[in-house]
C-alpha cells in the first residue's frame, strides 16, 4: 500500500508542482494517474522513490514514510520504468536488465541467466539479449525497461509515461502485454500517463489530474465514463467524443452497438 | 643515410628515453585531469575558476617551467622526473577543459534513470559518467599524447636524453641527417600512440560501435 498523506512540492526555483495531495494505493492494484503535461504525474511518481523530496506532507509505503528509508535501497526495491526506457546505452541487454540484482549482489553469471528469462516474459527473444539498446526498436526498448522493472521481483512499479513514444499499434501491443503481466504478477503498480484511453484500459482505480496535482475525480474506468465529476473531466476524458457514445442498434435480431458517427464498433451477447 | 646506419641502436635507445618520459606524462594527465574535469561539471562556479587556471598553465614557457619545478618540487635538475612533471602540467592544462565537456556530454536523463533504478551515487560515476565520458576523454588524451611526444624534445635542452637529444646534437655537430632522423622518430612515435590510444578506445566503447538500427525499421515490437 502506498499512502500520499496531503504531499506538496514547490521546486526551488519557485514552481508548485503539486499540491495537498493525497491518495491511498493499495496494494496489488494498479491505479493510472492521468492529466496533461504539467500536472504534477512525474512529480507524484518519483517522490514514492524518493528521487523528488516532497516540500510538504510526507509519503509512506506500507505504513512507514519513506524519507526514513536508505534512498538506494528503497529505490532498488521499487520497480521503475521511464519514458525512454532509461536504459544504459553502453549496457547490453541482457546487462540492463541484470542491474538490480547485480547492484545487490547476485553473481552476474546467475543474474544474466534470469534476465534471459525475464526478456521472454515480456514477449522478446533472448538472442536480442546481446545487442545494446540503441540496436532494438522503441516498443523493444520499452519491453526491456519493464524486464528491469521486474528483475528482482519489486512489489511495487512505478511507470512513468512507459509507452508514450511509441506509436500507437505497437503502444497497444505494450498495453495488452502489461494487462497480461499484471494479471499474472498482481503488482502495486502507479502508472502515470496523459493519454485517456490508455488509462481507462489499464487502471483498475483512475486518478484524474488538474494543474498542480489537483485530483479532479478518481473512480474505477467505468465510473469515470459513466458520470464524469465536472466539465474538466467530461472534457478530458472525451465524455462527449463521438467514438464514447454508443447506441444499440438491432440488426438481423442480435444488438449491434453503434458508435457517434454511426459506425458499428461490437455485437452486445446476453 | 650513412649516420643511421651508424647508429640506430643510439636512435632506438632514445625512443625508448622517449617513451619513458611521455607515456607516464599521459598517464599522469589524464590521472589528474580526470577528477578536475569532473569537480569541474559538477560546481560551475569553482570549476570555472579551475579549469581557467589549469588551462593559463599551458602559457608557462618551457625553460622556467623546467627551473621552477625542481624548485619546488625537490627533483635534481636534469632528472626525467622535472620532465615527467613539466610535461603533466601541459598535459593537464590541456585536458581539464576536455575532461569537464566529457562529463558534460552524459545525458542527464541516463544518469538520472540510473539513480532511479538504485545505482548509488558513487556507483553512477563508475559505471554510467566515466564509461559514457570515454569517447570524447579519449579525443582528449589523444591530442595531449601527440603534444607530449612532441614536448618531450624540449627535455634535450636540460639535458634529459629523448629523441630530443637527436635534433640538438645534430644542430650543433651540423649533422642534417641526426636532425632529421629526430624530427622522423617523433612523429613516428606520435602517430604509434595515437594509433595505440585510437584501438584501446575502441575496445573500451564496444557499444558506439554496433550499427544503429535505422529509425525506419524501428517500431515493431518482435
Ligand atoms: N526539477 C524541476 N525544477 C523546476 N520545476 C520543475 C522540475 N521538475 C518539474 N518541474 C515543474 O513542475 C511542474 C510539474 O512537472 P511534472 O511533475 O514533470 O509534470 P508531468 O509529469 O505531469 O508533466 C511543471 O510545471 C514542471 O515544469
Ligand atoms: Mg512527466
Amino acid at each position: 500500500m502506498i499512502e500520499f498523506e496531503s504531499v506538496s512540492k514547490t521546486y526551488p526555483d519557485g514552481t508548485v508542482a503539486v499540491e495537498e495531495f493525497s491518495l491511498v494505493v493499495p496494494s496489488h492494484r494498479s491505479v493510472v494517474l492521468v492529466g496533461s503535461s504539467g500536472s504534477g504525474k512525474s512529480t507524484l511518481l518519483q517522490m514514492v522513490n524518493r528521487m523528488v523530496e516532497p516540500t510538504g506532507g510526507r509519503v509512506a509505503i506500507d505504513g512507514e514514510d519513506v524519507a526514513g528509508r536508505d534512498a538506494v535501497g528503497l529505490r532498488r526495491s521499487i520497480g521503475y520504468v521511464l519514458q525512454h526506457g532509461g536504459l544504459l546505452p553502453h549496457r547490453t541487454v541482457l546487462d540492463n536488465i541484470a542491474t538490480v540484482p547485480v547492484l545487490n549482489g547476485t553473481r552476474r553469471r546467475r543474474a544474466r541467466t534470469e534476465a534471459a528469462g525475464l526478456l521472454e516474459r515480456v514477449g522478446l527473444d533472448p538472442s536480442l539479449g546481446r545487442r545494446y539498446p540503441s540496436q532494438l526498436s522503441g516498443g523493444q526498448q520499452q519491453r526491456v525497461g519493464v524486464a528491469r522493472a521486474l528483475a528482482s521481483d519489486p512489489n511495487i512499479l512505478l511507470m512513468d509515461e512507459p509507452f508514450g513514444a511509441v506509436d500507437p499499434i505497437v503502444r497497444r501491443e505494450l498495453q495488452d502485454e502489461l494487462a497480461r503481466l499484471q494479471a499474472d504478477l498482481g503488482k502495486t503498480i502507479i502508472f502515470v500517463t496523459h493519454d485517456v484511453d490508455e488509462a481507462l484500459r489499464l487502471g483498475d482505480e483512475v486518478v484524474v489530474l488538474r494543474r498542480h496535482g489537483v485530483i479532479a475525480q478518481r473512480g474505477t474506468p467505468a465510473e469515470i465514463l459513466a458520470s464524469p465529476a465536472d466539465d474538466f473531466v467530461r472534457d478530458f476524458v472525451g465524455a462527449d467524443r463521438e467514438e464514447r457514445r454508443l447506441t444499440v442498434r438491432k440488426v438481423d435480431g442480435r444488438d449491434v452497438a453503434v458508435d457517434g458517427t454511426g459506425r458499428p464498433v461490437g455485437v452486445l451477447h446476453p | 643515410m650513412t649516420w643511421l646506419a651508424l647508429s640506430w641502436e643510439y636512435v632506438l635507445e632514445l625512443t625508448r628515453d622517449h617513451l619513458l618520459l611521455s607515456v607516464p606524462a599521459v598517464l599522469l594527465s589524464v590521472l589528474i585531469a580526470v577528477p578536475i574535469g569532473r569537480l569541474a561539471n559538477r560546481r560551475r562556479v569553482l570549476g570555472g575558476l579551475v579549469t581557467g587556471a589549469a588551462t593559463l598553465m599551458y602559457a608557462i614557457p618551457a625553460l622556467p617551467l623546467l627551473i621552477i619545478i625542481p624548485a619546488v618540487f625537490g627533483f635534481p635538475l636534469r632528472s626525467s622526473a622535472t620532465v615527467v612533471t613539466a610535461l603533466t602540467v601541459y598535459g593537464v592544462a590541456l585536458l581539464v577543459r576536455t575532461a569537464a565537456d566529457a562529463f558534460g556530454s552524459v545525458d542527464a536523463e541516463v544518469r538520472d534513470a540510473a539513480l532511479a533504478v538504485g545505482h548509488s551515487p558513487r556507483s553512477v560515476f563508475w559505471h554510467v559518467d566515466l564509461p559514457l565520458a570515454i569517447p570524447v576523454l579519449l579525443s582528449g588524451t589523444r591530442v595531449v599524447a601527440v603534444s607530449t611526444v612532441s614536448l618531450v624534445t624540449i627535455g634535450a635542452l636540460i639535458g634529459v636524453p629523448g629523441l630530443g637529444s637527436l635534433l640538438t646534437d645534430g644542430f650543433q655537430r651540423g649533422i642534417t641527417e641526426e636532425v632529421a632522423v629526430g624530427v622522423v622518430a617523433t612523429i613516428v612515435v606520435a602517430l604509434v600512440l595515437d594509433g595505440l590510444l585510437l584501438a584501446a578506445g575502441r575496445a573500451l566503447t564496444p557499444w558506439a560501435r554496433t550499427p544503429r538500427r535505422s529509425a525506419k525499421t524501428a517500431g515493431g515490437a518482435r
